[in-house]
C-alpha cells in the first residue's frame, strides 16, 4: 500500500520532470538528433537543395580528402593558424592575466580595457581591422613606417630583412603572405577573452600556497612553475580546448576582410564550407565537409584529454587519493 | 644587529615590490594602448571627411579646411609663399576644376582683404584645423538605414534573450532537482551536444526551415532559443542550482508549494545573478550574431545591423569614414551594455569557468 503510495508520487515527480525538460528534448529532437541523421545521409548525397538528393556513396568524402586542393587548402590555412594563434593566445593571456591578477591601484580600469574586444560584434571588428591592415593608409603600416624606429635606434638593431619590413611595409590582407599572419596578429588583440578565464583560475588559487612557499624561500619563479602553473593547469586545459575548437570556426573575419583572398590564403575551413553550402549549393559536399570537421575536433579533444592526466593537475583526485 | 638586518630586508623588499610595480603598471599601460589604438583609430577615421581619410601618410585627428562665409559665398582660407614671405590668402570654394589658376584675396588678420591676386593653385597650402565631422554619423545611418536595422535587431534579441532564459531555467530545474529515469543519460546527452560544430546540423536545419516557409522571416532565428536552444546556458544554470541547499525547497513544499511554486519562488530568486549572466551572453550572442541573419534573411528591410554592416560594406567599400562610423554606432550598445553590467558578464566565467 505504501509502496503504491511512493511510486504515485514517483510517476508525479518523474511526469513534472519530462515535462520541465520537454522544451530541450523537443529541441534536441528536431534541432540537433533529426538534423544529425539527416546530415548523414546528405554527406553521402550530391543535393543542390531543390532537386532531390541523389545517393553517392563516400564520393564526397572522397573528393574532399583526396582530389579537392581548395579543401586541402582551407585545412592547412586553418591547421597554420590554429599553430601560430593558440599558442601565442595562450601565453598572451596568461601573461595578461598575471598582470591583471596583481593588488594595485585601477585595476578593474584595466580589466575592462583589455575584456572589451572579446564582447563586440565579429563584424564591426573585422570592418576596423581591414581598415587598419589598409597598406597605404592603414594605421599599423603608419606605424611600422613611421620615423619612431630609427629614433629609438632600431635600424642598427634589426636584421636586414627587418629594416626591409620597416621601410617598405608589407601589403597585409593584398599579399598571400601576409593575409594570414595579419588574422593572426588581429586573434592577438583578443586575448581579453581568454584572459579572464585564466583570471578567474588565478583567484581561485588559495593565498596560503604562496604563504607557505615565501616561508620556504621560494623566489617568485619557483612560486609560478610550482604553484601557479599547476594549480591553473585545469584553466589552460579549458581556454586549450576552446581554442581549437575556436580556430575551426574563424568564419566572420575571414568573410568580411578577404573572402578567402588573396590566393586562397585565408580560406579558412569554415568560409570554405559556407562557400559550398550556399554559393555553390553543393550541399552534400558542405554536410561531408562538416562532418569532417566534426571528426578533427573530436580527435583533438580526445588528444588533449587523453594528454591531460599527465599536465592538468585536478585538487580533488590528489585529496582522493590520500 | 638583527634588528637592522631585518630593517635593511623591508627596506630592500619595499624597492623590490616598487620596481615590480613599476614593472606591471608599464606593460599594462602599453597594452591598454595597444588594445585601444584600433578603437582611437576607428573613431578618428569616422570623423573624417572623405578627402583626409586617404591622405599620406594617413593623419592622426580629423582636420577640415578653415572656412568663412562672406555674402553668401564660401571662403576656404589657404597659406602660399610669396618669396620669403608666407602669405594667408582666401579663394572662393569649391573652385573651378577646370582652370589651373584661381583668384584669391589677401587676409588681413582674420578677415578677408580687398587686395586680390591670380595664383596657380598648386602653389596653395590649405589652412586646416582640428574639428570632426560629424556629418558622416547620420549619413552613414542613413544609407545602412540605421533604425530599421536596430529594430530588428532589437526585436530578435529580445525574442532570444526570453526564450533562452525561459527554456534553460526551467530546463535546468528538471535536471537539478526532478527525480525521472533516464536523467542522468539524458544530461550527459545534453552535454556531448555542447562539443557538436554547430555546422554538422546547419544544412538540415536550414532545409527544415526554408521548405516550411520560414525562409526571410526571423523565426529560424528565434525559435530554436524557445527550445533549449542554448544548451551551454542549460549546464551553466543546472550547475548553480546544484549550490542552493536542497532545504530550501523542502521548506517551500512544507508550506504547501508544488513543483512550479518551488521553481517560481525558492530557485528562481536565488538563482538570479546567474540568470543575469545568461541573459547577458544570451545578447551577445544575439546582438553579434552574423551567420544565421545572412543565411535566412534576404530582404533589405529585415537585416539586422550586423547583416546592414556588411551589405553596407559591400556598397561603400572605400568609403571608410563612413563605414567607421557605422561600425562606431554597431559597437555603441555593447559597449553600454558591458560597462553597466561588468560585474556580470566577470561573474559569468566564474560560475561557467570554475564549477564547470
Amino acid at each position: 500500500m505504501g509502496k503504491a503510495k511512493m511510486s504515485k508520487i514517483a510517476r508525479k515527480e518523474a511526469i513534472e520532470g519530462y515535462l520541465c525538460i520537454a522544451p530541450w528534448l523537443i529541441g534536441f529532437t528536431c534541432f540537433t538528433l533529426g538534423p544529425m541523421l539527416f546530415s548523414i545521409y546528405i554527406s553521402m548525397c550530391d543535393w543542390d537543395i531543390i532537386n532531390a538528393p541523389k545517393f553517392v556513396g563516400f564520393a564526397n568524402y572522397q573528393q574532399a580528402l583526396l582530389h579537392d586542393f581548395r579543401f586541402i587548402q582551407s585545412l592547412k590555412v586553418t591547421i597554420t593558424y590554429a599553430i601560430f594563434a593558440l599558442p601565442m593566445g595562450l601565453a598572451g593571456s596568461l601573461l595578461v592575466a598575471l598582470l591583471l591578477n596583481q593588488n594595485v591601484k585601477g585595476m578593474t580600469w584595466f580589466r575592462t580595457i583589455f575584456y572589451i574586444p572579446a564582447v563586440l560584434p565579429g563584424i564591426a571588428v573585422a570592418m576596423v581591422w581591414r581598415w587598419i591592415f589598409n597598406p597605404e593608409n592603414g594605421i599599423l603600416n603608419v606605424f611600422l613606417g613611421s620615423k619612431i624606429w630609427p629614433m629609438i635606434g632600431f635600424h642598427n638593431g634589426l636584421s636586414i630583412e627587418k629594416v626591409a619590413l620597416v621601410n617598405q611595409p608589407p601589403a597585409w590582407l593584398a599579399d598571400p603572405q601576409w593575409a594570414l599572419p595579419a588574422f593572426i596578429l588581429m586573434s592577438l588583440w583578443g586575448v581579453g577573452g581568454g584572459m579572464i578565464i585564466y583570471l578567474a583560475g588565478l583567484q581561485g588559487i588559495p593565498t596560503q600556497l604562496y604563504e607557505a612557499a615565501e616561508i620556504d624561500g621560494a623566489n617568485p619563479v619557483q612560486k609560478f612553475i610550482k604553484i601557479t602553473l599547476p594549480m591553473i593547469s585545469p584553466t589552460i586545459f579549458f581556454n586549450l580546448v576552446m581554442g581549437v575548437i575556436g580556430s575551426f570556426q574563424v568564419f566572420t573575419s575571414s568573410f568580411v576582410m578577404t573572402q578567402g583572398g588573396p590566393a586562397y590564403a585565408t580560406l579558412f575551413y569554415l568560409l570554405y564550407l559556407y562557400q559550398k553550402a550556399f554559393q555553390y549549393f553543393q550541399m552534400g559536399y558542405a554536410a561531408a565537409m562538416a562532418w569532417i570537421l566534426f571528426i578533427i575536433i573530436l580527435i583533438c579533444t580526445l588528444l588533449i584529454f587523453k594528454s591531460s592526466s599527465t599536465w592538468v593537475y585536478y585538487e580533488a583526485e590528489v585529496k582522493g587519493r590520500k | 644587529m638583527a634588528t637592522v638586518v631585518r630593517e635593511e630586508k623591508i627596506r630592500k623588499k619595499s624597492t623590490s615590490k616598487r620596481i615590480a610595480n613599476f614593472i606591471t603598471y608599464t606593460l599594462l599601460i602599453s597594452g591598454s594602448f595597444l588594445i585601444l589604438i584600433p578603437f582611437y583609430w576607428m573613431v578618428s577615421s569616422s570623423l573624417k571627411e572623405a578627402s583626409q581619410i586617404f591622405k599620406s601618410p594617413p593623419e592622426w585627428l580629423p582636420t577640415q579646411q578653415v572656412k568663412m562665409k562672406i555674402d553668401g559665398k564660401e571662403y576656404g582660407v589657404f597659406t602660399m609663399s610669396q618669396g620669403e614671405d608666407v602669405l594667408k590668402v582666401a579663394g572662393v570654394i569649391p573652385m573651378d576644376p577646370a582652370s589651373e589658376t584661381t583668384a584669391v584675396r589677401v587676409m588681413e588678420g582674420e578677415t578677408i582683404g580687398a587686395k586680390e591676386l591670380t595664383v596657380t593653385k598648386t602653389a596653395l597650402t590649405e589652412v586646416r584645423k582640428v574639428s570632426p565631422v560629424w556629418d558622416n554619423y547620420p549619413e552613414a545611418l542613413k544609407f545602412m538605414n540605421f533604425l530599421g536595422c536596430l529594430k530588428n535587431t532589437c526585436i530578435i534579441t529580445f525574442v532570444c534573450m526570453v526564450g533562452q532564459i525561459l527554456s534553460a531555467s526551467i530546463v535546468a530545474f528538471g535536471f537539478a532537482r526532478m527525480r525521472f529515469p533516464g536523467r542522468d543519460i539524458l544530461f550527459i546527452v545534453l552535454l556531448s551536444t555542447i562539443m557538436l560544430p554547430p555546422q554538422v546540423t546547419l544544412i538540415p536545419i536550414f532545409k527544415i526551415f526554408t521548405s516550411i516557409g520560414w525562409y526571410d522571416t526571423f523565426y529560424p532565428l528565434t525559435v530554436p532559443a524557445f527550445f533549449g536552444g542554448g544548451v551551454f546556458f542549460i549546464f551553466l544554470l543546472r550547475q548553480y542550482y546544484m549550490t542552493i541547499p536542497i532545504e530550501m525547497d523542502e521548506a517551500a513544499k512544507i508550506d504547501g508549494a508544488g513543483t512550479f511554486g518551488t521553481f517560481t519562488k525558492v530557485i528562481l530568486p536565488q538563482a538570479k545573478p546567474a540568470l543575469a549572466t545568461v541573459a547577458i551572453f544570451s545578447f551577445m550572442a544575439h546582438w553579434n550574431d552574423f551567420l544565421g541573419p545572412l543565411i535566412y534573411l534576404s530582404d533589405p528591410t529585415k537585416r539586422t545591423l550586423a547583416l546592414a554592416l556588411w551589405s553596407f560594406q559591400g556598397e561603400h567599400a572605400t568609403d571608410w569614414h563612413l563605414l567607421m562610423a557605422a561600425a562606431t554606432v554597431v559597437m555603441l550598445p555593447l559597449l553600454t551594455l558591458f560597462f553597466c553590467a561588468q560585474k556580470y558578464f566577470i561573474q559569468g566565467v566564474v560560475i561557467s569557468g570554475v564549477k564547470g
